[in-house]
């Protein structure tokens, strides 16, 4: 029986899922171990809605799936139901961003398949199947094949397969994120629902998630992450009366302390590292992420016209944006790398040189860009300096993407690398040839 | 519509140059033939069966030839899937062995399917010495080799490509491997497994025709079949025989085409990934029809129960051991090992090779086998070359036209089925009537059956041509030389490639039975590769064909890594639309 509220009993029974140190190490032939993990240590009680909220690439999925025995950890203990973790657990399922419906199935042989790998008998796996079906509400829809269905309804079908195994603890890898917005709260409202009458056969609920306001909508208790590595920066409990208003007062002013933790400096050991934030090394080995400067653009434009003039709050201007946490928060630390704006204590600045972006025309606007990129990118100053001191003025793609491999995965340089090509393009400081793989001086 | 060559695919991150684990696949293969041979030659007896029922020109034979040349196929249909699916998964799932198996697959569907002959027949009659069984054996084996390669590739390659997600859920719910195998990887891979099937058996067919009437040295065997019915029809000139063997195959092939081929990959379409909701025409009748009915699967229900009932039940299978993290990296000198000792063997079965080949030829032999080599080659450049100027304007033209494409298509494949060695008869008539010279005018016969895929890829290529794209080029008045080049020429490029793969791999294998052409006792001899192959298997001459095999298949690889590979790669990536 679900409360929303966990007792205060005598003896605390024993967590569901108890890690401590965990640490995820990548191993790369030559160069500098990539860390993804670093001392992670956490908790999940029966009973309760937590959730894992950090940005993309902050190393959660890979938490989830480290919790739920699909991948072994570095180091560090993880314990199932006070059991220690060495394959993938009983009592454990799990909802996908991508749904991960087998497309040759009908929904109900899709609901059907954690059952039969249980080895439940025929007839009763059948009658579970309905039931979940029903309670999901998707009865009706048992015969109709995953192509037939729209997004919503799809993962309707991954929470009736989750649920119809009766796991104690259902992991939830950003379910909602592939949805559009109705469809995403439609389905979100379903399950708290469900959640507070009771009707879901589950003791608790892990989510991982980038939208700030899903998690302070949905969750218990609140873990945020920060990335590279990946670490519990804080942990926030939610102690607000379902069903939550999201225009209530305080909801507002949780959404906006975290909007403001995860972009604040947070005093730590490295001095500059930003919660959240993946900016977090200097030099030529800072991640950037490929945001398109018709974007940038935009959103220089957005903030100085009205009703921002220059100033706004994050979170009115991700949802006037309609975009999510993990949108806006690389677009603005871009607008803050190329000092276009500043930010603080969750809401952003428009800087002088920002206004001046704003009121230029495209070529003064391409040309203020490229400065500023040559100003404060190094990596887009040493390309620079590289093909000036070369007799050819040309240089390979990769003689720059392998340092920066030295600090970071192969991934995250690919996206540098994009990122810089694309913001290089655009200002005009140098071309590149996809063909041949090279950078060059020559404008066509 | 699939567009991806298996084969390539598969080896897409392998370097061109041959290497270690090339060698050691070659080597393996030539052993393994001679092995068998040497095996055969000791124990030996003429076939008295065969002998008391002999094949009769009479049409009305016919019917029952084609059920039992029809049969071997399946036959070898069943062993190639069942091969595939041993050797597939094998190959994808344990590092080691795939080091080794795929370049032994690479190498396998270089060798000449017509140059196995030689080798399983001695061998095949052998283990059943005086038995039809022999011989039907050594048939179905030669389908089964023309057949069960680019199966293989294709599930070798769907099993490497399986969803990450799709692979997790099978984790997570904790489906064991055999239910996993069963729920997941099949499904997966059916759409292109399902698809080379039907390619195989429709490449199959030439080879059965080929392989019914073999004659190896003092070897004859010819088993009831339309094969050897058209083989003793050469041999008496008897045109009219010919002609009904023709008409009788091309039923045969309406029938395989429109109650096997169409009904499986139509039905193969629910396994697609692809999660939109557009159903492309072309249903197949007879899904419709089975589906519709009511009979058809209450009948077929309970074999439906058995099946889903053994995918239930938790199989102790022997898991197939995966390499992991941790042993990778402890496997090092383990690895290390591993390739020395396969230097080692694989030098040491060059030198029997060498040996074997030695006892017959020389090296003089040697140059002359490769210059005729050279010169096949040169038809096959020339042919294919021909070939794609001429189909692939056909091929716009008519894919650019849906109805049009919706008429012809179906009668390119069913073209590429239809068994060009049936009409080859016709071709050494007008031959000899002529006076004609046959290193020129043989020639076409190579590639009179493999021009049809390139023409059904590029019509198939034409269709997918994305419509805004048309209208942007007739909108903005691009035309001429210019359309060409610019719009529908880099559009069709991938299509294209996959079936100039198949058809120049084709005309190799046709080579040996087109460069020699027999009637009645006129035999004309084109100088060629394929002409020495074929000699050397009647003479029974074994060394000689190995050495001829050796060439053919170094041949055969070079293109493909020199040209094919990196067309295919350079296809793929540069011009993908979307």
């Amino acid at each position: 029986m679900m409360n929303e509220t966990p007792l205060q009993p005598a003896v605390a029974p024993a967590p569901l899922v108890n890690l401590e140190g965990v640490r995820q190490i990548y191993h790369k032939s030559d160069k500098a171990d990539l860390v993804v993990l670093d001392d992670v240590s956490m908790k999940v009680d029966a009973g309760e809605i937590v959730g894992l909220l950090g940005r993309s690439g902050s190393g959660k999925s890979t938490l989830l799936r480290i919790i739920s025995g699909l991948l072994l950890p570095t180091d560090g203990t993880v314990r199932w139901c006070g059991e220690r973790v060495s394959g993938p657990c009983k009592g454990l399922s799990m909802v996908f961003q991508s749904f991960a419906l087998f497309p040759w199935l009908t929904v109900l042989a899709n609901v059907e398949i954690g059952l039969e790998a249980l080895g439940v008998p025929k007839e009763e796996g059948r009658r579970r199947a309905l039931e979940a079906i029903d309670l999901i509400g998707l009865d009706g829809f048992e015969s109709a094949y995953p192509k037939e269905l729209s997004g919503g309804m799809r993962q309707r079908v991954g929470f009736a397969r989750a649920l119809v195994v009766h796991p104690r603890l259902m992991l939830m890898d950003e379910p909602f994120s592939a949805l559009d917005v109705l469809t995403a709260e439609t389905l979100r409202t379903d399950i708290v629902q469900l959640w507070i009458s009771g009707k879901l056969p589950i003791q608790s609920i892990l989510m991982v998630t980038h939208n700030i306001e899903e998690a302070v909508l949905m969750c218990d208790r609140l873990l945020v992450f920060s990335a590279n590595p990946g670490r519990v920066a804080t942990e926030i409990r939610v102690d607000l009366p379902r069903p939550r208003n999201r225009l209530s007062p305080q909801f507002r002013e949780l959404v906006d302390d975290i909007y403001g933790l995860m972009t604040q400096t947070v005093p730590d050991e490295r001095p500059g590292r930003r919660l959240g934030e993946i900016l977090t090394a200097s030099g030529i080995g800072m991640p950037l992420v490929s945001v398109s400067t018709n974007r940038l653009a935009g959103m220089v434009e957005t903030l100085t016209a009205e009703p921002y003039q220059g100033r706004a709050d994050l979170p009115d201007l991700a949802e006037r944006l309609q975009m999510e946490a993990d949108e806006l928060f690389p677009a603005m630390e871009t607008l803050q790398l190329l000092r276009f704006a500043t930010m603080e204590q969750g809401d952003v600045h428009l800087t002088d040189v920002g206004r001046r972006f704003a009121d230029s025309d495209v070529d003064a606007r391409k040309r203020l860009f490229g400065q500023q990129l040559l100003a404060h990118v190094p990596l887009a100053a040493l390309i620079g300096r590289v093909l000036e001191e070369r007799p050819s003025h040309r240089a390979p793609f990769v003689r720059f993407s392998a340092e920066l491999e030295d600090t970071m995965s192969e991934e995250r340089a690919e996206e540098t690398m994009r990122a810089i090509i694309s913001w290089g393009r655009y200002g005009e400081l140098f071309g590149y040839d996809e063909q041949t793989r090279e950078f060059n001086l020559e404008n066509p | 519509m699939i567009v991806r060559h298996p084969a390539m695919e598969a080896g897409s991150s392998r370097r061109y140059v041959p290497n270690l684990w090339d060698v050691f696949a070659f080597a393996l293969i030539l052993t393994a033939l001679i092995l068998i041979y040497k095996g055969g030659h000791e124990t030996f007896a003429p076939l008295a069966v065969l002998a008391r029922h002999p094949v009769s020109l009479d049409p009305a034979n016919l019917p029952e030839y084609a059920l039992r040349t029809t049969l071997r196929m399946l036959a070898a249909m069943v062993i190639s899937l069942l091969f595939t699916f041993l050797y597939g998964s094998l190959a994808a799932k344990n590092r080691r062995a795939e080091q080794i198996l795929i370049p032994l697959l690479d190498i396998l569907q270089s060798v000449p399917i017509l140059g196995f002959i030689s080798f399983t027949v001695v061998g095949f009659m052998a283990l059943f010495p005086g038995r039809v069984v022999g011989a039907e054996l050594a048939a179905v084996f030669a389908i089964f080799t023309s057949q069960a390669w680019n199966m293989t590739f294709s599930f070798y390659q769907s099993l490497k490509t399986v969803p990450e997600d799709l692979l997790e859920v099978s984790r997570s719910f904790g489906l064991s491997s055999w239910q996993r195998f069963w729920r997941l990887e099949v499904p997966f891979s059916m759409p292109g497994l399902v698809w080379n099937m039907m390619m195989s058996m429709s490449g199959g067919w030439f080879f059965v025709v080929a392989s019914e009437a073999i004659s190896v040295g003092n070897t004859t065997i010819t088993l009831p079949g339309i094969g050897s019915y058209v083989a003793l029809a050469i041999a008496h000139r008897d045109l009219h025989a010919i002609g009904w063997a023709v008409v009788t195959m091309l039923a045969v092939i309406l029938v395989y085409d429109q109650l096997l081929f169409r009904p499986l990959v139509d039905w193969s379409r629910k396994f697609r990934v692809e999660l939109t909701g557009t159903d492309s025409g072309n249903h197949s009748w007879l899904l419709v029809l089975i589906r519709r009915s009511r009979l058809l699967p209450a009948g077929f229900a309970p074999i439906g129960e058995l099946f889903s009932g053994l995918v239930r039940r938790r199989v102790p299978t022997v898991p197939i051991p995966s390499a992991s993290a941790r042993l990778e990296q402890a496997g090092l000198w383990a690895g290390r090992a591993w390739q020395a000792a396969a230097a080692v063997v694989a030098a040491i079965m060059i030198w029997h090779i060498i040996a074997f080949v030695a006892t017959g030829a020389s090296w003089s032999e040697f140059s002359k086998v490769l210059a005729l080599g050279l010169l096949t080659l040169l038809r096959v450049v020339v042919l294919t070359i021909l070939a794609t100027l001429v189909w692939v304007p056909v091929g716009v033209w008519v894919g650019l036209r849906p109805k049009a494409a919706e008429r012809v298509q179906p009668l390119a494949q069913f073209l590429a089925a239809f068994p060009a060695n049936l009409v080859f008869p016709f071709a050494v008539v007008v031959i000899v009537r002529f006076h004609l010279t046959p290193d020129v005018w043989l020639s076409p016969l190579m590639v009179l059956g493999t021009q049809w895929y390139i023409l059904f890829n590029v019509i198939a290529g034409a269709s997918a041509f994305p419509g805004d794209l048309k209208e942007a080029a007739a909108n903005f008045h691009v035309g001429g030389w210019n359309w060409w080049r610019k719009v529908i020429l880099p559009g069709i490029l991938p299509y294209y490639v996959t079936g100039a793969i198949t058809a120049s791999g084709g005309s190799w294998n046709a080579s040996i039975v087109a460069e020699v052409a027999s009637w009645g006792d006129t035999t004309l001899r084109a100088h060629g590769l394929g002409a020495y192959i074929a000699e050397a298997t009647t003479a029974g001459d074994f060394p000689r064909v190995v050495l001829g095999i050796v060439v053919m298949t170094a041949l055969v690889t070079l293109l493909n890594r020199a040209v094919w590979h990196p067309l295919y790669h350079f296809a793929h990536r540069q011009l993908r639309l979307g």
